[in-house]
């Protein structure tokens, strides 16, 4: 499998725009950062969490908790795959119990991921309310999923993807829309 | 990810990078034991049968644990309660239990090879949980695991197992895990101990015990199988102490950071002193708990996915 870039739909600047965007969401729905902890889907929901960590942190001048969770082991598709995803550890370094959880990804599809990510944040324990934050939505769910805060809506073709590329893993910033060549 | 194993019978040929992937899985799965709930739904449908034709504790509970962890569904298969009883083969016993659809077997047995025996007859991936003298796969990886966890790489180490090598599956899963992951393997024991032309797998045998002190960063004590001292292995007990124990005189003497480890059941006082087994160098009970962690990673790596 081969992906060919059709069209870059954000820079660097404008994933920055939108995940400040994001944050003064956020803080204007949850009325401030009382009680609040974020937590970011591994790989790229990670560093988009950080980055919206960073940027409460600026504007409240507050030091905020953050988490990382990997959902490997609660996916739905594991038996179905020849190849097992990489596991890797999760890192939710405090208690979640009665605090205001916002889970952070990059995309947004099926839903299933982030159907994996509530299975697993509850077994930390028992927050007193799950949000949801994308970068992109771009559409085609196949759970009863919609998420609180959207950066940006895509709804691409069948045979098409939507990438976030993040500086920390990718080497640049950026989000595109990408069209799945099979080689085979 | 995935092995290019279908079952674990030892470590015998196994690549370094199943090794490596298996040892990364398990350092994921030690993060979920460590959960309020130390349960995750990967192996959730899967059947896993534990077949024990040998007494065993620790390892059958550890296997236990691990896959109820996973949250697979288990039978337990004890020989002693058996049809084997009745005559039965272990060839009839094992497709009786096939045919009610596991997907695992974890077998105990005292013959070397029965583990490989079973993949011939049976469609389920099969991991070996100690044959005979033969080989004890998870037990070493359980101890690679420890000692990457303590000193970070297990490239260019020295590593001494000390002990009966002879009768040891610990030993042998262990001199071929760590040499494939480039470790350099000491052995150290009393001549009735070390099997002739061991040497051949890549190891320098030391007769000295002192001297394995000196050079070792690891030292895995092995214990001394009471039940064989009927047989003349070794004059006695005390003098084995006295020449290959680890005593707390000895680890006294030295004044750098050694990882002592022990695969249990210890004998206190023989192979191992109670201040050796408990000071800051012992990393015995990081070894019970990465058990758990290296078969949760093992089951899930075989068992998880679709078979291709």
């Amino acid at each position: 499998m081969n992906e060919r870039v059709k069209l870059k739909v954000a820079d660097e600047n404008s994933i920055n725009r939108t995940i400040t965007r994001l944050t003064h969401e956020i803080l204007e729905k949850n009325k401030g950062i009382y009680n609040l902890v974020i937590v970011g889907i591994r790989t790229r929901g990670e560093y988009i969490a950080k980055r919206v960590a960073e940027k409460i942190e600026k504007i409240e001048n507050v030091k905020m908790q953050i988490g990382v969770l990997d959902v490997v082991l609660y996916r739905d598709d594991l038996r179905l795959r020849t190849k097992i995803p990489k596991v890797q550890i999760s890192d939710i370094p405090f208690e979640i119990d009665d605090k205001t959880v916002v889970l952070v990804d990059d995309v947004i599809y099926t839903g299933r991921t982030t159907r994996a990510a509530l299975d697993a944040l509850v077994d930390y324990g028992r927050p007193a309310k799950i949000q949801l934050a994308v970068l992109v939505d771009r559409g085609g769910r196949e759970m009863p999923i919609c998420p609180d805060y959207i950066g940006m809506k895509l709804p691409v073709s069948v045979g098409e993807e939507v990438r976030v590329k993040v500086k920390e893993v990718d080497g640049e910033d950026g989000v595109f829309i990408v069209e799945v060549v099979d080689e085979s | 990810m995935s092995l290019s194993i279908e079952h674990l019978l030892g470590l015998d040929g196994v690549p370094k990078e199943d090794i490596e992937a298996i040892l990364e899985t398990a350092f994921s799965f030690r993060e979920v034991l460590e959960r309020p709930i130390k349960k995750v739904p990967s192996l959730q449908g899967k059947t896993v049968v534990n077949l024990f034709f040998e007494p065993s504790t620790r390892t059958r509970l550890s296997f236990e644990i691990a896959e109820k962890r996973l949250s697979a569904d288990i039978i337990n298969f004890s020989a002693s309660v058996s049809s084997l009883e009745k005559g039965e083969s272990l060839k009839d016993t094992v497709q009786n239990i096939l045919a009610m659809k596991v997907d695992g077997i974890v077998i105990r047995h005292s013959d070397p090879g029965a583990a490989k025996l079973l993949t011939k007859f049976v469609d389920a991936a099969v991991i070996n949980a100690g044959d005979g003298t033969h080989e004890h796969p998870t037990q070493a990886l359980l101890d690679m695991m420890s000692i990457k966890e303590k000193l970070g790489t297990l490239e260019d180490i020295n590593v001494a197992i000390v002990g009966d090598i002879k009768h040891s599956r610990v030993a042998l899963s262990n001199i071929f895990g760590l040499k494939t992951m480039g470790a350099n393997v000491f052995l150290c024991g009393p001549p009735t101990f070390i099997p002739v032309g061991v040497e051949t797998l890549g190891v320098r045998v030391l007769k000295d015990i002192d001297e394995v002190l000196e050079i070792a960063d690891v030292v895995n004590v092995l214990r001394i199988q009471r039940e064989r001292q009927g047989r003349g292995y070794i004059p006695s007990l005390r003098e084995y102490r006295a020449r290959f124990g680890l005593t707390k005189e000895r680890l006294d003497k030295i004044k750098r950071r050694l990882v002592i480890m022990h695969p249990g059941p210890m004998n206190r006082g023989v192979e191992i002193d109670s201040e050796v087994a408990e000071s800051e160098h012992s990393i015995i009970l990081h070894q019970v708990l990465n058990g758990v962690a290296v078969r949760m990673a093992v089951l899930f790596l075989l068992l998880g996915g679709k078979k291709e």
